[in-house]
């Protein structure tokens, strides 16, 4: 899940008795677990809280390839760079199919792309955190997918046709990516102490970040309650990250890393870790702008969309060259 | 000279790992997200092929290399791709046009090899051919897109193709390693594959509404390894940095 803070309606969710007919056949079909389709009625709220939500989401998997993009060129062996690229490849796609989905509720990729680029839509806080050894592109993959796929497996049964179904096929290449990076941290945990020692270091530094990607405790939100009534979130954020805690602490430990917490401990009357929360101060700069990469990152995608400007005119000039050029021959 | 079968295999893997190399360079910062996808698409492509190039080159050796340690253990003087391959990327349209004037030659290439009495190019081959077909079609279509599009387009495409010209016969100049393998029906000769080049270029040119240049002057020394560029050094410092820093580590 690349998704954090996203404001719903801002209001409580109404009971069924509160709706009119039509939003209370949306909700019941919602409850019954039927799926909305892009032609179907919805709450103008639903599709709004939708928008930002997916829309996000694209923009975590396009700046998400620049800090795996800063180590291909950098790639140890072909077989890991080949690996990467086809990371990064896919990552690409999953931004292409989730524009698509949010497309279908009558916004456009374009006005998507300038809301990103003015810094009016956020990304994942993840991808504003530098990845500065190898042993980051092992991380990213054990840790940050694997953070990004305990709440997209959930999705894949929202009630929003296009996403759920855009999930499934996520989900499919997440798990692959998760266990590349496994894969890769395997390889420098065991490695020469100079891995060892990047290994643990990677780990020191995304693991709060990591656990920061669920958003804070969101019990109590007006937000998050209203995205549950409507199944466009399927867990609490709190949930979520105890999940991904409880699992991805007996892989530290089978990797021989120490998990950079010093009250993490095993409770057995929950049957889950008790772990220390990220700090939140942090995570709120990250979201104002002030993460370690967020000039950096918006700079690269203002840049890049800037430079290729001349790029996309030529090529769209092209095609209606060619279209007239058609018609004048019919 | 050493064996001249190991040198070719040098050469066929060179040219794709530092042209593969140089296309990812562009990962993440593409002008349109369908070209981030085909420019990985076309990347990946290139080092899977180098994966099977050099990784014949270093059986035939039979020196205790592996591809890996062929790719990330040599220093320039030892890498034997054209000069073309290891140009900077430029803007956009100069990655494209790089990537047409290799590809026109490549495909046609790879397709002569496919009658190598060597199964195990011809094996190879056919299975780069697949990919490069849908290589050349792309850069086919980007080249002409991109010429016949804007004014600013056109005036790009052609100052790109100016100034790659200079690279492009060095693909076509054979010398005693190439006839050793054509004498065993290993390899065509290059200046064999010159006319349909000519050709296929000039048609794409025409409908890129893009000049030819009239110069056919050709830079050559990067498939000797007698001259490369001073681009690949910077290229090697950045690729082999980790094989080279960590010697003894496995990855």
């Amino acid at each position: 899940m690349y998704a954090q803070m996203i404001k719903s309606t801002g209001k409580g969710v109404k009971s069924l008795d509160e709706m009119d007919p039509q939003e209370r056949a949306f909700q019941e079909r919602i409850d019954a677990g039927g799926k909305i389709e892009p032609k179907d009625w919805m709450p103008e709220g639903y599709r709004k809280n939708l928008i930002r939500q997916i829309g996000q989401h694209a923009h975590s998997e396009i700046v998400g390839q620049l800090p795996e993009g800063n180590w291909i060129t950098r790639a140890p062996t072909l077989e890991r760079k080949a690996i990467l690229l086809a990371k990064v490849q896919d990552e690409a796609g999953h931004g292409l199919y989730l524009y698509c989905a949010a497309e279908t509720l009558g916004v456009t990729r374009d006005q998507m792309t300038r809301d990103l680029l003015s810094g009016k839509m956020k990304y994942s806080s993840i991808f504003n955190y530098p990845t500065l050894t190898w042993a980051d592109m092992g991380a990213v993959g054990w840790l940050v997918d694997g953070a990004a796929i305990m709440n997209q497996v959930p999705l894949q049964r929202t009630s929003y046709g296009p996403y759920a179904r855009a999930m499934v096929r996520i989900c499919k290449e997440e798990s692959f990516h998760q266990r590349q990076g496994y894969d890769i941290m395997m390889k420098m945990a065991k490695g020469t102490p100079a891995q060892r020692k990047m290994a643990q270091d990677a780990l020191n530094r995304f693991w709060y970040p990591s656990l920061m990607m669920f958003g804070p405790s969101d019990k109590e939100s007006v937000h998050s309650a209203q995205s549950m009534a409507w199944k466009i979130k399927m867990n609490t954020n709190d949930e979520l990250r105890q999940k991904f805690v409880d699992q991805t602490v007996p892989q530290a430990e089978y990797l021989g890393l120490t998990v950079p917490d010093e009250h993490l401990k095993w409770n057995e009357e929950k049957g889950g870790y008790d772990f220390s929360e990220p700090d939140w101060e942090e995570f709120f700069d990250v979201l104002k702008g002030n993460g370690p990469c967020n000039t950096e990152r918006l700079e690269a995608r203002n840049k890049a969309w800037d430079n290729g400007r001349w790029v996309r005119e030529g090529l769209l000039a092209h095609a209606a060259k060619k279209r007239i050029a058609k018609l004048a021959a019919e | 000279m050493s064996d001249p079968l190991f040198e070719y295999l040098c050469r066929m893997g060179d040219n794709t790992l530092v042209l593969g190399h140089r296309v990812s360079e562009w990962c993440g910062v593409a002008p349109v997200l369908e070209e981030d996808i085909a420019l990985a698409n076309t990347a990946l492509d290139l080092i899977g092929q180098t994966q099977l190039w050099l990784g014949l080159a270093a059986e035939v050796e039979d020196a205790g290399r592996d591809a890996d340690a062929l790719a990330f253990r040599r220093d320039v003087w030892d890498f034997r791709n054209l000069l073309l391959v290891e140009q900077p990327n430029g803007d956009f349209g100069r990655t494209m046009m790089r990537q047409f004037l290799f590809d026109a030659w490549h495909l046609p290439y790879l397709t002569a090899l496919m009658d190598s009495k060597d199964a195990r190019i011809a094996a190879i081959a056919e299975k780069s051919a697949k990919e490069v077909t849908y290589h050349l079609e792309r850069s086919t279509d980007t080249v002409i897109g991109l010429g016949d599009g804007t004014e600013e387009s056109h005036n790009r495409m052609q100052a790109a193709l100016d100034r790659l010209w200079p690279y492009v016969g060095e693909m076509f100049v054979g010398d005693a390693v190439d006839s050793s393998l054509q004498e065993r029906g290993l390899a065509p000769d290059p200046a064999s594959l010159r006319p349909g080049y000519d050709e296929l270029v000039g048609d794409v040119f025409t409908a890129a509404t893009l000049k030819r240049p009239e110069d056919d002057f050709a830079h050559k020394g990067g498939k000797t390894g007698a001259r490369h560029s001073e681009h690949l050094g910077h290229m090697l410092t950045q690729m082999q940095w980790l094989q080279r820093a960590y010697p003894d580590a496995t990855w």
